[in-house]
């Protein structure tokens, strides 16, 4: 399969990325990993008539401790995320999930920005960063402006992100209060039936595969915070939930290991 | 549009259309023709190349992506008629049986034992997730790894 005929250009930056995109419009897709968009336009299921580049900004690919969050620059790989010591001190849970995204050779080309801006509501890092309560920071023609994980996915494979904006870094608090990520599928390297993010000690809980978004699990932070057992809680799982029907699961089926998975998560984070 | 790739040592200086996937343009415009492909879907690892050392599946990637890389194919693993050790590995524990799946299954394998040089069977067999074999040979696959490490090549 080949993608249909396009335009390629490398941006030198954040900025001239921003400028080719708004040159181009609605037309124009930013590549950064390639790990999502090159299987997709070799579907046709996108068909930019421009592609810009940003794979090669090394300098938005960075892990850094800061004053009570880590900083993660947007082309940072799975591969740095799953290998990286800050993470070890600051944010276990990110470094765990990234290496549970796909396998090796995927892990080395795909892109911490790349992944949330696609959107996918599938996979495993938008879930981490939704449960930990994470920031997004995306540059557009005027400037930058901080987006909170939570307010940035929209429907599937979509994002507030305007079409001239692209995310530059994406910030988690620090902590290593309780976590645990569950990734229930059948077959190595696949994608998750249903995933189950647990942060800070049940704070943040989401949901991967249960909607046309990520989640957050409200029902089960609810109760976790109104004092309910973790039992109590993950039976409320599904709860408000529309999750897909497909070759791998029902959606009663999904809403069962939501509500099995969210208690497993919990017990493993601690929370009882 | 121009593109500069190092394969096996030598730069190529070619002209391709920014849709030429990477397998393509190292299959079909420089003729190393032991790259193959399987799935054409990023799945089977058939395809599998090292880019400045780390193992990538060349369908999923554009080869104006690899503009300026080094990259490494399964032709450039032995050195003159001495097989590279993963190489002599899987011969000597059967590690292959149609060999569809082998050039992918030993640059897989080479760039996992770079990042871990003395691996688990376990680890092994998450560190070739990537990668099928539709002979289902993973027995001694896995075997071949496990052996090629304990050599430390
Ligand atoms: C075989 C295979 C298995 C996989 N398994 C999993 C899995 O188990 N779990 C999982 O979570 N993921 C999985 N993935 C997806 C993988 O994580 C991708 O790397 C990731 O989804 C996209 O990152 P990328 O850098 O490759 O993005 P790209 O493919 O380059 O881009 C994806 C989209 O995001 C946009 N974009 C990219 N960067 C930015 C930016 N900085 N700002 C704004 N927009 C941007 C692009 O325009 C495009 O629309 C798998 C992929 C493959 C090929
Ligand atoms: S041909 Fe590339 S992964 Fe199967
Ligand atoms: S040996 Fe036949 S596909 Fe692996």
């Amino acid at each position: 399969m080949i993608p249909a005929a396009f335009d390629y250009q490398v941006a030198e930056s954040a900025d001239h990325a921003i400028a080719l995109l708004g040159e181009h419009g609605d037309e124009s897709k930013l590549l950064a990993g390639g790990h999502s968009l090159v299987p997709m336009m070799k579907f046709r299921l996108a068909t930019p008539t421009m592609v810009i580049d940003v794979g090669r900004l090394d300098d938005l690919r960075y892990i850094r401790a800061e004053n009570g969050h880590v900083a993660i620059g947007a082309l940072t790989r799975h591969h740095e995320l799953e290998n990286s010591d800050v993470l070890a001190d600051a944010c276990p849970m990110l470094k765990h999930v990234a290496s549970l995204v796909g396998d090796p050779s995927v892990r080395h080309r795909g892109t911490l920005g790349g992944t949330l801006a696609h959107s996918d509501p599938a996979s495993d890092l938008p879930a981490a960063v939704l449960a930990l309560g994470g920031t997004l920071v995306a540059q557009g023609p005027s400037g930058t402006r901080e987006i909170a994980a939570n307010e940035f996915f929209t429907g599937y494979f979509e994002s507030v992100l305007a079409p001239d904006e692209m995310l530059t870094e994406i910030r988690v608090p620090s902590g290593t209060g309780g976590w645990n990520y569950q990734k229930f599928n059948r077959r190595a390297q696949d994608w998750a039936i249903v995933g189950v993010g647990v942060a800070d000690g049940g704070k943040g809980v989401s949901l991967v595969n249960m909607g046309s978004v990520p989640l957050r699990a409200t029902a089960v932070e609810e109760a976790l915070a109104g004092g309910a057992s973790a039992a109590d809680a993950a039976a409320l799982a599904a709860e408000g939930t529309e999750p897909p029907t497909d070759l791998n699961a029902d959606a009663d089926y999904r809403g069962h290991l939501a509500r099995t998975l969210v208690l497993r998560a919990l017990t493993e984070a601690g929370v009882s | 549009m121009e593109v500069q790739i190092t394969i096996n040592g030598t730069t190529h200086t070619s002209e391709v259309e920014p849709r030429t996937l990477l397998v393509h343009h190292i299959r079909d415009d420089l003729g190393l023709t032991g790259t193959n492909v399987g799935c054409d879907t990023s799945s089977c690892g058939a395809c599998t190349i090292h880019i400045d050392g780390q193992s990538a599946k060349s369908c999923t990637l554009l080869a104006v992506q690899a503009n300026g890389a080094d990259l490494t194919t399964i032709e450039g693993m032995a050195s003159g008629d001495g097989l590279h050790p993963m190489q002599q590995a899987f011969m000597e524990n059967h590690g292959l049986q149609c060999g569809y799946c082998t050039p992918g299954m030993v640059m897989a394998a080479t760039s996992f034992l770079n990042e871990n040089a003395d691996p688990s069977e376990a680890e092994v067999r998450e560190g070739l997730e990537g990668n099928l074999c539709r002979c289902t040979g993973y027995h001694n696959i896995v075997k071949s790894v496990l052996d090629c490490a304990s050599k430390g090549a």
